[in-house]
């Protein structure tokens, strides 16, 4: 390790490659970048930068590797795992100055964009050629290309239209080391390793990404949506694997509990059924009369599995209004509660009643409550847990909830995180789903690109050390070792 | 149905230590892919059997070793199928070959590649360690994406063990139409329809005629083929099974055929010989003695890339990887296989 620079020489060296303004180092300019999505985490960074050029970030990131300093990139901070929370000894990459769509091309259907280009922004630029980019994550109004392939994330549509890892092109990437990576192209399938496939969900790990190709789809020609009302969750979760083992592919299927429905009827009064155990949205999308088979089919599945309603929309207004309570969820949960703490795992469709009724049981045990309301054709769960982080004892409460509904989640076959990524947040829960050689692995993937560890160092994968001290948690069963120690 | 795991890991353990270099053989269909290389066979048709398929969760895991044909007898019969159509090359072929070559079938265009339909990969590393990555689920983002990066990567980073794939239901109806086009036209027309919702699961041009699959319903079908245009043909799956199996006509046996993936919407290429066109353009096969560098050039300049698919031996077989990105690849086959004993040479020569 070098000696760690004076602040005064950082901005002097980073003056003299960016404009004056794009050089942060106050407190109050500071303070906006101090947490992401995940507010529970906070730090402030040295210096945060705002280049506009990809100049620029060649020369920023130049000089951090000359210093040594720890880079952190921030597309617009709606991370959920804190993959955007600054280091203590480092420098904030913000990337909303890069923020221009460089390239509709409606021949080959693709969008070349800068990486701080909001998601919606995209499908935006794409309308008037009848094209959209499709992963749509709730977020799309604020979160940024970059962030979106640094998570992988999904939205609604990823049940048919696939995750960000599907939509993408290309990549220019700026290593550490200096060295500008092109992945893929606006061909198909390119030589070497899947190079494209890795830097989708590695977290700002492995490099920075300067610009992004994305595949462009048609808008579909025609949708319908459903929404199916239940008394039972184990109904409503059974219906979910019926629709799609019987070759019903929708493209989305999302499911809400009682308390968020409650919760969104308080809020924004979308006119959901309100004494139902849960109920199911599920829109189709395709060709008229085919279309109009499949939502035959998919009503009499709903009914079979005891749907005690099954509505229809009747035109897109009506569509709309059924989509609005779902997409107001979240906020609407946060109007019943001080903090809430939004769980992401991922579990085989199959089991999505067994643990839903497991989760419930442990709001319980725990003493909080929990909504849930997620991507079920996935079976990509969000359990929502309320908590009041000035209630003593009650965010360290929320967080062993959480940890054990993940831990349940490998249990039955699925994964800590399907859209939200590790972060700082799920280190310990990497430790239960993956052994030190696997850890190995990822650490010589991550050196094979990022040499020096600049960049998010901490995140992502836990170190070899964390793990065992984890496992010794378990060991002594949810009594803390070294419990006034800290944990990082 | 064997599980031939811990004798595969002890053979590569001891490949390891004593630096042998091995040659992982499937069904041995595909072995012609990529350079030729001379090392110790490692025998993985006998790890087979599928090990868990639940129609309703839309996946399959299966040991590699298992043949594909089999795994794709299985789905089919529940109406289910690999959304990759991925090419046999013979029938001793295995999902692990599949996997380890990453190659798709005419239905690329709306199934995606392979490595859009891994899930999760069990895997042999270099040193011998069995490693686990990704999942069942369609969602995962836990660690770096391991279990894509084995697509495509000819064994050259693990011996691929057991995988999961992401299985879409089979379409109700297909139906394939032909008309006459010349390529330029042909390239126009089939992605102007590509920028619009019609249910295309497949194109090829034969250098005289475009072949089109449209799939849905009878009144979808009918739909679009208004639309389009064209003249019905029989027993279309032939047709298909045909090009995905290379034994249509344009696949001159005998000749250096070459695969080049270019912007789909790119014009006619600058080589005299006929050239067969799969994913709306994107994909085109050349049977032709021109050069390597020669065709690698034209690939580059249309901001694609060329390999030498069949033909005699040569030393660049894939496009040549600039030096900043060899320098990852190279690091990463030391992460994954340190002695550099799984099929080294076989993609590039430095590694
Ligand atoms: C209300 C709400 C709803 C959400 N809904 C969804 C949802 O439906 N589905 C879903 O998947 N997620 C969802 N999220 C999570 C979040 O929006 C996504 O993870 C999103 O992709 C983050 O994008 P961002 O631009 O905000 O990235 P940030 O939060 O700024 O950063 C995220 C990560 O990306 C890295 N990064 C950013 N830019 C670059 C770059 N140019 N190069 C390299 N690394 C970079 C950062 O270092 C960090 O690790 C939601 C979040 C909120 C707050």
């Amino acid at each position: 390790m070098k000696m760690q620079a004076s602040l005064s020489e950082l901005t002097k060296r980073f003056h003299q490659v960016l404009p004056e303004d794009a050089v942060l180092v106050k407190h109050e300019q500071l303070a906006p970048y101090e947490c992401d999505g995940l507010t529970a985490y906070r730090q402030l960074p040295r210096v945060a930068l705002l280049p506009a050029t990809r100049e620029q970030i060649l020369a920023a990131v130049t000089v951090c590797r000359e210093l040594e300093l720890p880079i952190v990139a921030r597309g617009a901070g709606t991370s959920l795992s804190g993959g955007a929370l600054p280091h203590p000894e480092g420098v904030l990459l913000n990337f909303a100055r890069l923020n221009r769509v460089l390239e509709i091309d409606p021949e080959n259907r693709t969008a070349t964009v800068e990486p701080g280009v909001r998601n919606l922004a995209i499908s935006e630029a794409a309308r008037p050629y009848g094209l959209y980019y499709a992963p749509d994550p709730s977020s799309q109004i604020a979160c940024t290309i970059g962030g979106n392939i640094a998570e992988n994330s999904g939205g609604i549509h990823c049940l048919k239209y696939g995750l960000t890892v599907h939509n993408i092109q290309a990549l220019e990437v700026l290593t550490t080391d200096g060295e500008i990576l092109e992945l893929g192209g606006k061909h198909l399938e390119s030589s070497g390793f899947d190079l494209l496939a890795l830097m989708n969900g590695s977290e700002g790990m492995l490099g920075v990404v300067l610009q992004a190709t994305v595949k462009l789809l048609p808008r579909p020609h025609d949708r319908k949506v459903l929404l199916a009302a239940f008394s039972h969750v184990r109904d409503a979760g059974n219906a979910v694997a019926a629709v799609i083992s019987h070759g019903i592919l929708p493209a989305g299927l999302e499911m809400m509990d009682h308390f968020t429905i409650q919760a969104t009827e308080q809020y924004c009064s979308p006119g959901y059924p309100k004494e139902a155990a849960a109920i199911l949205i599920c829109e189709l999308d395709g060709y008229e009369e085919e279309l109009a088979d499949q939502m035959e089919r998919t009503r009499q599945l709903l009914k079979q599995h005891q749907a005690t309603e099954v509505r229809l929309a009747n035109d897109e207004q009506e569509a709309e209004l059924l989509w609005r309570g779902r997409k107001a969820a979240f906020p609407a949960l946060g109007n019943l509660s001080p903090d809430y703490y939004c769980m992401d795992g991922t579990i085989p469709r199959k089991h999505l009643a067994e643990v839903l009724e497991e989760i419930y049981a442990l709001s319980g045990k725990f003493g909080l409550r929990v909504a849930n309301v997620f991507h079920a054709g996935d079976g990509n769960l969000h359990p929502l847990i309320l908590y009041d982080a000035n209630e003593e004892g009650q965010l360290e409460r929320a967080e062993e909830f959480g940890s054990e509904i993940l831990q349940l989640c490998v249990r039955m076959g699925g994964t800590i995180t399907g859209e939200h990524g590790v972060g700082v947040e799920k280190l310990d829960q990497m430790c239960v789903q993956f052994n030190p050689e696997e850890l190995q692995t990822f650490y010589a993937i991550k050196s094979a690109f990022d040499e020096h560890g600049l960049l998010n160092p901490g995140k992502a994968v836990p170190t070899l050390h964390r793990c065992a001290e984890f496992g010794a948690m378990h060991v002594h069963k949810g009594k803390l070792p070294h419990a006034h120690l800290p944990r990082f | 149905m064997t599980d031939s795991r811990e004798t595969i890991a002890a053979q590569v353990r001891d490949a390891a230590e004593h630096k042998t270099a091995l040659q992982l053989q499937g069904g041995n269909t595909k072995a012609w892919y990529g350079r030729s290389i001379q090392a110790t066979p490692l025998c993985l048709a006998g790890h087979s059997g599928i090990v868990e398929y639940e129609p309703s969760e839309l996946y399959i895991t299966a040991r590699c070793g298992t043949p594909l044909s089999m795994i794709e007898q299985v789905i089919s019969g529940e109406n289910q199928m690999l959304p990759f159509e991925p090419p046999h090359f013979g029938a001793p072929a295995t999902l692990g070959g599949a996997v380890a070559a990453g190659l798709a079938g005419p239905r690329r265009i709306s199934g995606g590649g392979v490595r859009d339909c891994m899930l999760g990969a069990e895997i042999i590393n270099g040193k011998g360690e069995y490693l686990r990555f990704g999942g069942r689920v369609m969602k995962n983002v836990a660690g770096y994406d391991a279990s894509r990066l084995m697509c495509g990567s000819l064994g050259t980073l693990g011996v691929l063990m057991s995988v999961t794939l992401r299985l879409l239901p089979q379409p109700q109806r297909e139906q394939t139409v032909v008309m006459a086009e010349t390529p330029a036209d042909a390239i126009h027309k089939m992605n102007a329809w590509a920028g619009t919702p019609m249910p295309i699961t497949a194109t090829f041009h034969d250098g005289e005629n475009l072949h089109v699959r449209l799939t849905g319903s009878s009144s979808t079908i009918e739909k679009c083929q208004n639309e389009i245009g064209g003249d019905r043909i029989e027993q279309s799956e032939h047709f298909w099974d045909r090009v995905r199996e290379q034994t249509h006509e344009m696949f001159v046996p005998g000749v250096p055929l070459w695969r080049i993936r270019v912007p789909p919407s790119t014009r006619p290429l600058d080589l005299p010989e006929p050239c067969a066109m799969e994913w709306n353009g994107a994909l085109r096969w050349y049977a032709t003695q021109a050069e390597a560098s020669t065709v690698r050039a034209i690939a580059r300049e249309a901001g694609g890339q060329a390999c030498q698919f069949r033909g005699p031996p040569i030393d660049q077989v894939f496009h040549p990887l600039p030096p900043a990105l060899l320098k990852i690849h190279e690091r990463l086959k030391h992460a994954f296989d340190p002695a550099g004993i799984l099929n080294p040479g076989k993609m590039y020569v430095q590694f």
